[in-house]
């Protein structure tokens, strides 16, 4: 049997409410499908099964609201059930990690002191006592906390259904102030000569339709994942100490309409040739902006890429997404006076900066990433 | 139009209010003990009752508990009403042997034939001045022994209407009346008269706390609740009023209510009444408490007749109050 989970789609998510169940029991799955629609601060989500069988049982309810981790569903798989497990796990980090969590909290239980009074309400209306505050004697949980606990659960649903785009305030309020406060940023930045890359697009957009030609921002996203396979440091995560991911899923930071922002993933980037990427992100974007997101594109990106281009910003100092460790800037390609070997001439240039965890890796890494971006966009033709 | 309605008496006025209209109304009630007639009663409670009935109903006694309480139960065994007043709780322990062994025992002994009708009132508690032989709490060691009815007079409604329930009683009923109390004035219902001996009472509505209690503390708890109200606490006072048998429904339904409890009484705080209402609330209704059940009882020494030494013996209003702050994790 396997169980299903609420899973994170991000650092600053704690719980999760099922909006719909797509699949019911007897129904089956495999990796990928998306069977349920859970409704996060983010709005709601498109929650996918990483594992293949029969739904035997929805263990939570529409509409019910759950801790990251909860077993949301039991699915029963063909065959054997550990092995199984075993060798499916693996094929996701997040995922894995999760499951190592999940038993260290059932290795250590705590007793936790609260007043039967509290214990009772807090059983009736199935909150967990570990999730509130005690005020009272020797931090004893008491009744009052535990309806301040019921008070709190229920706002976030109500406000929800008046507005999200309060809620991806909060969401970015969240996680940028989680980062400002426990990430040491150190920033660098760098000019780069774009008239190879654009003259390179320039001809090759030439011989496509209206719909397959590509934006410059294509060759940037490119360039970065290039640069990371080299420079792995700043493709990671910082959880007590640096964990390097191997895949390069590359986070894109899409502004919404109404204010706050998304960031997808952008699955393997490295892989992927310039066309999937154009494929890729006019998939994504949309998506994005009508909060149609799947579960594994909000919560696996590895690295995240701000560009504020369009706007005419020259440069662009991000913030890191925690508990990634580095974001890159673009910046908008504007006509520059340039001298390079003693001539001067106007080219387009580009302000690429790149914000990093001083706790992961130092100027020096960081200075070698840029240089590598700045190298690779001089080589359009083979990135 | 309220003073139609209500009077102002002591608690003395109101006791003696009792006894002369239990004596009116049934000719077969009368009052014994140790200077009732002549002096006028220890406390003066049945001044002027003996030139109004005369020595046949208000009967003086010897110095000899263990006999005219003795004597009291035969009466009542023969079909008379007697009241019998001891002079002060530590002397009724002279006569716990009839008490125990006739007053409680006669009815079950003689298979249900031979009802006991005594009704024996005492003077009891502390803040007089009366040193450790004449004031004390022995309500609780009443309240242990099965067959007895004990009821505790903490304000002036009930000194002016437990006796002439308690005498419809066919069962023997010990009243614990207060010398504490004895000349504080109150306004009670110009028409008040028999109350119910089978309940205990909320005297002040309140739910962020119950302060359960009996006997003198009613009145200070009642003065704790008011200086309370002004910090913003809401503190419900239970009157237990009937401590054998306990009346639980009440007391359960004021906790379920504050999910908190504060069990005062002046009587020594191990194994008092408290103890055993502590413990009711704990196997019947744990699971409505927010904190700890709490007790204020008195300190465990013999009282002392200094008069600072003696209020610090027994809790006072400021204790209910800071107890009850910190219980609330006030300030």
């Amino acid at each position: 049997m396997i169980e299903f989970k609420m899973p994170s789609l991000g650092a600053d998510m704690e719980a999760g409410t099922l909006a719909e169940w797509l699949v019911k029991p007897g129904d089956t799955v495999k990796r990928g499908d998306i069977i349920a629609v859970v409704d996060t601060q983010k709005g709601l989500i498109d929650i996918e099964v990483f594992d293949e069988g029969t739904i035997s049982e929805l263990v939570i309810k529409e509409n019910e609201k759950v801790p990251v981790g909860t077993v949301m569903a039991l699915i029963e798989s063909g065959k054997e059930d550990l092995t199984k497990k075993e060798a499916i796990k693996p094929t996701s980090k997040i995922e894995e990690k999760k499951a190592t969590e999940k038993i260290s909290v059932v290795a250590t239980p705590q007793f936790i002191k609260a007043s039967p009074l509290a214990k009772r309400i807090a059983a009736e209306k199935g909150i967990e006592l570990n999730t509130i505050k005690g005020t009272g004697e020797d931090g004893a949980i008491t009744k009052e906390d535990v309806e301040k606990a019921i008070i709190e659960k229920m706002a976030p649903a109500a406000e929800k259904k008046i507005t999200t785009t309060e809620n991806i305030r909060m969401a970015v309020a969240a996680a940028m102030s989680k980062s400002n406060r426990e990430i040491p940023h150190y920033y660098l930045e760098t000019k780069v000569d774009m008239r190879k890359a654009l003259t390179w697009l320039t001809e090759t957009n030439k011989q496509r339709t209206v719909k397959q030609r590509l934006l410059p921002v294509i060759l940037l996203l490119k360039a970065v994942a290039k640069a990371l396979v080299e420079i792995p440091d700043l493709n990671g995560y910082w959880e007590n100490g640096l964990q390097q991911k191997q895949d390069i899923n590359i986070g894109f930071v899409v502004s919404l309409r109404g204010g706050g922002v998304m960031i997808p993933a952008i699955h393997n980037a490295d892989k992927k040739t310039i066309d999937e990427l154009m494929a890729a992100l006019n998939d994504i974007i949309p998506r994005a902006r009508a909060m149609k997101l799947r579960s594994s594109e909000l919560s696996e990106s590895t690295i995240t890429v701000t560009n504020l281009g369009e706007g005419n910003v020259e440069t662009v100092y991000g913030v890191i997404y925690p508990p990634q460790v580095a974001i890159v800037g673009f910046g908008s390609i504007t006509e520059e006076p340039w001298a390079e070997m003693g001539m001067l001439d106007v080219r387009p240039v580009i302000n690429i900066t790149l914000s990093a965890d001083h706790r992961a890796t130092d100027g020096a890494t960081g200075s070698r990433f840029l240089m590598a971006v700045k190298n690779h966009l001089q080589k359009p033709e083979i990135l | 139009m309220s003073n139609n309605n209500v009077i102002k008496l002591t608690y003395r006025e109101a006791l003696k209010q009792a006894i002369r209209e239990a004596m009116q109304k049934d000719e077969s009630v009368f009052l014994m003990g140790e200077d009732v007639g002549r002096y006028g009663g220890s406390f003066a409670v049945s001044k002027g009752l003996l030139q109004e009935f005369g020595p046949e109903r208000i009967m003086d006694v010897p110095l000899s508990e263990s006999g005219f309480v003795g004597a009291g139960i035969g009466a009542a065994l023969n079909g008379m009403r007697p009241i019998v007043e001891v002079m002060t709780v530590n002397f009724s322990l002279l006569a716990m042997d009839q008490i125990v062994n006739n007053a409680a025992t006669l009815l079950h002994m003689s298979g249900g034939q031979m009802n006991v009708p005594v009704v024996i009132r005492m003077s009891c508690g502390i803040g007089r001045q009366l040193a450790a032989q004449h004031s004390h709490s022995w309500e609780p060691l009443y309240t242990h022994i099965a067959g007895l009815k004990v009821l505790s007079a903490g304000t002036h409604e009930d000194a002016r209407g437990m006796l002439l329930t308690a005498l419809q009683d066919p069962d023997p009923v010990i009243i614990f009346e207060y010398t504490y109390l004895l000349n504080k004035e109150a306004e009670i219902a110009a028409n008040a008269g028999a109350v119910d001996i089978t309940k205990a009472k909320v005297r002040r509505e309140g739910k962020d706390i119950s302060i359960i209690t009996y006997g003198a503390a009613v009145y200070k708890a009642l003065g704790a609740a008011s200086e309370l109200a002004t910090m913003g606490i809401d503190a419900e006072v239970v009157d237990l009023r009937v401590l054998r048998p306990l009346d639980e429904a009440t007391i359960f339904n004021s906790v379920k209510k504050t999910h908190r409890a504060l069990l005062v009484e002046e009587a020594w705080a191990s194994v008092n009444v408290s103890s055993e209402v502590s413990a009711r609330i704990m196997e019947n209704i744990f699971y409505e408490l927010d904190a700890p059940v709490q007790r204020l009882g008195g300190v465990e020494v013999p009282i002392p007749y200094p008069k600072h030494l003696e209020d610090a013996s027994i809790p006072q209003q400021a204790d209910i109050v800071n107890k009850v702050k910190k219980m609330l994790q006030h300030d």
